[in-house]
């Protein structure tokens, strides 16, 4: 086994070397090498957990603008129910007003209707009593020959007709 | 292969050659460049390059840097599942580690025998999964006594251990703590070293069935290169393996020496 039968003759060159090359590789790749790549390893690593961060924050951001959103849309239905309810209201109120007035007026058209047309019933009962005591005077007149004067003619044709 | 004796030596493949630099030294000792140190610049080389694909850092990774990060990735969750915040500061370590002996494992089952050239695993060599081990214990030692003192003793010393059962227990555990180097560096030079001599053997047995006749082709090569087929897929997945348990030990005694029990 010359690993073992040359080891007196070669180990001192095996050293030697073995010591400069695995020097080489430590300080060379292990020190000035390795810690770049785990660098830009980790450096990657941050970039991807910040921008998920980001990612998330900007869809918190975004939930938070529809609801604010949605809390505005609510608002404003609200505010719009409102206003119709009082424009409502306000209409019904100013269509009792109105009608209130017109019914006054009609009321006091008609009592003046209904004055007139007493007036009228009046003048016409009282016409009715002077034509009827002038036929009851030409009606005596006629048959009797007697003349009746006006006033007792008149108290006759009151008393029948209150009769 | 030793082929002139007309056998198939699969030990061969382990041996180790110097290639330029025979005498040079370092304080009487033959530091000459090998075989094994140019396996292991190939290593830096392919590990290097595999990591320049990985360096383009950009926001939207392509195929490569996926697989690049797949990698830091893994190692980093591990250290962080093992250790917790505390084990990013030996995470350098431990990756370094992990994907040299992967490469190396790797590099050394890669079929460059076919264009000339012999493969050689550098973790095949106790030398160097030795000095691995020793590297990785030497650094729970001294972060183990750097934070708690004296008190790291108490890591042999479980919770709850009746008094009289205090020296014995200490003992066990100090015992498997101080295997700990040992096991670590031999699982993975035995690991690499069994297979690659296992399919070293199932190569000759192909080649010489070949050699003697078409009924041993049939009753020895052909069954050989169909096991050799399913031990190469094995051994890959050993490769990724024993590069796995090196740095999922090391993590588990940097943890004992962080947090103690």
């Amino acid at each position: 086994m010359p690993q073992i039968a040359q080891i007196a003759a070669t180990y001192a060159s095996q050293i030697f070397w073995l010591l400069i090359i695995f020097g080489l590789i430590y300080v060379g790749i292990g020190k000035g090498m390795l810690p770049k790549i785990e660098a830009t390893v980790e450096a990657r690593d941050q970039k991807i957990a910040s921008d998920l961060a980001a990612a998330e924050a900007a869809r918190a951001k975004a939930d938070e603008t529809e609801a604010a959103y949605r809390a505005s849309i609510e608002e404003a239905r609200n505010a719009s129910l409102k206003a119709k309810a009082e424009a409502k209201a306000a209409a019904t109120l100013e269509a009792e007003k109105k009608v209130r007035a017109v019914d006054a007026e009609l009321a006091a058209k008609m009592a003046v209707a209904e004055a007139a047309l007493k007036g009228a019933q009046a003048r016409a009962l009282g016409e009715i009593e002077s034509v009827a005591a002038e036929a009851a005077q030409e009606i005596v007149t006629k048959v009797s020959g007697l003349t009746v004067d006006k006033a007792a003619a008149d108290r006759a044709v009151k008393s029948a007709l209150a009769a | 292969m030793a082929a002139e004796s007309g056998k198939i030596d699969p030990m061969h493949q382990f041996l180790i050659e110097p290639l330029f630099g025979q005498d040079w030294a370092i304080a009487g000792h033959n530091i000459a460049f090998t075989n094994s140190a140019l396996w292991m610049v190939i290593t830096l080389a392919a590990l290097w390059l595999f990591m320049l694909g990985g360096m383009k850092r950009e926001l939207v990774p392509g195929r490569w840097q996926v697989m690049v990060e797949g990698f830091t990735g893994f190692i980093t969750s591990m250290m962080h599942a093992n250790i917790g915040p505390e084990g990013k500061k030996f995470t350098p370590y431990v990756f370094s580690l992990f994907m040299f002996i992967l490469i190396a494992n790797i590099l050394g089952m890669m079929p460059v025998g076919i264009v000339g050239v012999h493969p050689f695993t550098v973790t095949s060599h106790l030398t160097v999964t030795g000095v691995l081990a020793i590297i990785s214990f030497s650094i729970v030692l001294i972060v183990g006594f750097w934070r708690h003192g004296f008190h790291f003793f108490s890591l042999f010393v479980p919770h709850g251990t009746p008094g009289y059962m205090v020296p014995l227990i200490f003992m066990i555990e100090l015992f498997s703590f101080m295997i700990r180097p040992f096991s670590l560096g031999l699982r993975l030079f035995v690991a690499m070293t069994a297979g690659h001599i296992l399919m070293k053997v199932l190569a000759g047995f192909v080649i010489n069935g070949l050699n003697a006749g078409a009924l041993t082709v049939a009753i020895v090569s052909i069954p050989s290169f169909i096991l050799m087929i399913g031990i190469t897929l094995l051994e890959l997945l050993v490769c990724a393996i024993q590069a796995y348990v090196f740095a999922l030990l090391t993590s588990l005694y940097l943890n004992d020496a962080i947090h103690l029990h």
